[in-house]
């Protein structure tokens, strides 16, 4: 599991997670603005501060995110890594995979995104890729598709 | 074709089974209104048109209810204005129950119930007369087998019976008839401080009546249990109103869960749940036993338990390997009782803060792993890993396991349930 064969969301996806911290900002920037306008100017710029603050944490805290997720296909199964402060990783074997989705938000759509979703029959297997790029997304479903058929196993 | 291939419908008293329910807890609400001369005529008209609407109802359905086995599916066509027609393989049958509510009993019906891997559900036949239930049973267990759908039912080996005074007993000591004990203590400490425990006693009612029939489900669930082995898997009944039938063949066993309450070690019982595929679904007629664990053996001893364990999954390792010590910051509590191993057929795990829960998981059922490091294990250079199954509630996991050996763990365990999903 050596960390260089791991493969990561697309460098899109940090652009995507930049604008969402962006626009939570200018929100906050609002409610210090409505503060601004009705009370008085020192509460307004305070308020400011702290959404500047806030939003520039946020965005910290999504790229760090974004660099934690990783993603490995091996001969028989595939490897997901993710989080920072709780770390997980999951093995999730080809032949135990029911269906893969692939989904896409707003978000992610307007920046050619998508996520996809590995289904087995435990409801508790939470195996899913976001942010790769459609085409790459595209891949991995038909791929794994195909590996699944290959390893296929009942319950 | 054959008579019993053709479409069937269900018995004609079916209806009656809910109805009959709804109009018990009818008169057990609005007896006493009618009885202290509230509510004139309109009323009692009000209540008639609904019932009469109810029956109604209950008889259309069944009108347009049937269903057939056909090539090894078993085919329910159902609804009037929305036709619904479901198809149930039964090569993934996980379970099959004889369900007997009390009014069921009364009238000589059953209930047979399929519950299926994956996301299928359960299939529902409510209610067929005894004898057909019993035979159909019989041919669709044989036919999810892949077995020739004639073969006769072979007598079954009964294992252990629990006697009724255990049951009392263990359930003298569980939650519930805690509950209510406290709620006395506290009427009895209000009276005493000259307040009202009328007041109190009032505003607790609904958590009363819910305690009280947790209570009565639980006994009557656990009431004259046994278990029997059959050659096609292990039987288990219960019930002293709704008596309850269900065969788990073999193989369908996704996790084995010993539980020991703190309550009843001094008796040294024990209780073994025994989880099978299929998902937990929101559907409005979902009955309550689909959402939660069975346990087969609702209260044993320790012997019977180990006995029963031993036979669904023979010859699992002991749980041997501790976890570092330093883990005690981190699960103080249950520390003394994680325990985890695991062989090339089986995984074991021990866990529990104030009792000892101890589950079993066949590794060709593994559906994924997972490895979880949060920040305080992280600190203390431990991690948990996962071992899931398509069970519903039991979750496997060997908790606190040191760093390194972790990243081992599930390496070794990702190629051991590989070796067993092939053999």
């Amino acid at each position: 599991m050596s960390s260089d064969d791991w493969m990561r969301p697309s460098p899109r996806l940090r652009v995507a997670r930049h604008v969402e911290a962006g626009a939570v900002t200018i929100v906050l920037l609002a409610v210090a603005g409505a503060i601004l306008a009705f009370s008085s100017v020192t509460n307004g710029a305070v308020a400011a501060a702290i959404a500047i603050a806030a939003g520039a944490l946020l965005d910290v805290m999504l790229q760090r995110r974004v660099g934690s997720w990783g993603y490995l296909e091996r001969e028989d199964d595939l490897l997901i890594r993710r989080g920072l402060l709780v770390r997980r990783l999951s093995v999730v074997p080809y032949g135990r995979m029911q269906f893969i989705d692939v989904t896409a938000g707003p978000v992610e759509r307007s920046f050619r995104l998508a996520t996809v979703r590995l289904h087995t029959a435990a409801a508790a297997s939470d195996a899913r890729i976001p942010g790769l790029a459609t085409e790459e997304a595209a891949r991995l479903r038909d791929r794994l598709a195909a590996l699944g058929e290959a390893h296929a196993a009942g319950l | 074709m054959t008579d019993r291939d053709r479409w069937h419908r269900l018995h004609p008293l079916s209806p009656a089974v809910p109805t009959g329910r709804l109009v018990l807890a009818f008169a057990v609400i609005f007896l006493p209104s009618f009885a202290g001369g509230g509510g004139g005529a309109w009323d009692a008209a009000g209540h008639l048109a609904a019932l009469l609407a109810l029956v109604g109802l209950g008889f259309v359905s069944w009108l347009v209810t049937r269903w057939r086995v056909e090539g090894g599916d078993l085919r329910i066509e159902t609804g009037l204005i929305r036709r619904s027609s479901q198809r149930f393989p039964l090569s993934q049958v996980q379970a099959i129950d004889t369900v007997r509510p009390g009014l069921a009993r009364l009238f000589g019906l059953a209930e047979l119930r399929l519950r299926m891997g994956g996301s299928g559900g359960a299939a529902r036949l409510a209610y067929l007369p005894v004898a057909q239930a019993e035979a159909l049973r019989a041919r669709l267990l044989a036919l999810s087998r892949g077995s020739h759908e004639d073969t006769p039912e072979p007598e079954d080996r009964p294992l252990v019976r629990v006697p009724v005074g255990r049951v009392a007993g263990s359930l003298l000591l569980s939650a519930p008839v805690l509950v209510l004990v406290v709620y006395a203590a506290v009427l009895a400490g209000v009276e005493l401080e000259g307040g009202s425990a009328r007041a109190v006693a009032g505003l607790a009612l609904p958590i009363l009546l819910g305690d009280a029939v947790a209570i009565w489900r639980r006994f009557n669930r656990a009431y004259g249990a046994t278990i029997a082995a059959a050659p096609e898997g292990l039987r288990f009944r219960s019930g002293l109103v709704e008596t309850n039938a269900e065969t788990i063949p073999e193989g369908r066993v996704q996790a084995v869960q010993l539980v020991e309450p703190i309550l009843w070690r001094p008796f040294g019982w024990c209780r073994v749940n025994v989880d099978v595929a299929g998902r937990v679904r929101d559907r409005g007629d979902e009955r309550r036993d689909e959402r939660e664990l069975r346990s087969v053996l609702p209260v044993g001893t320790r012997a019977e338990a180990e006995a029963l364990v031993e036979l669904l999954v023979p010859g699992a390792p002991a749980p041997g390997r501790r976890p570092p010590r330093r883990a005690r910051w981190k699960s103080p509590l249950r520390y003394r009782r994680l325990a985890f191993d695991y062989d090339a057929r089986y995984a074991v795990t021990t866990a529990g803060r104030l009792g000892r829960i101890q589950v079993w998981v066949p590794l060709t059922k593994v559906q994924s792993l997972r490895r979880i490091e949060g920040p305080v294990q992280r600190l203390l250079r431990v991690a948990t890993v996962h071992v899931d199954t398509a069970g519903k509630r039991v979750d496997a996991a060997l908790r606190d396991v040191d760093g390194e050996d972790s990243l081992r763990d599930v390496e070794r365990l990702t190629e051991l349930a590989r070796a067993a999903r092939r053999s």
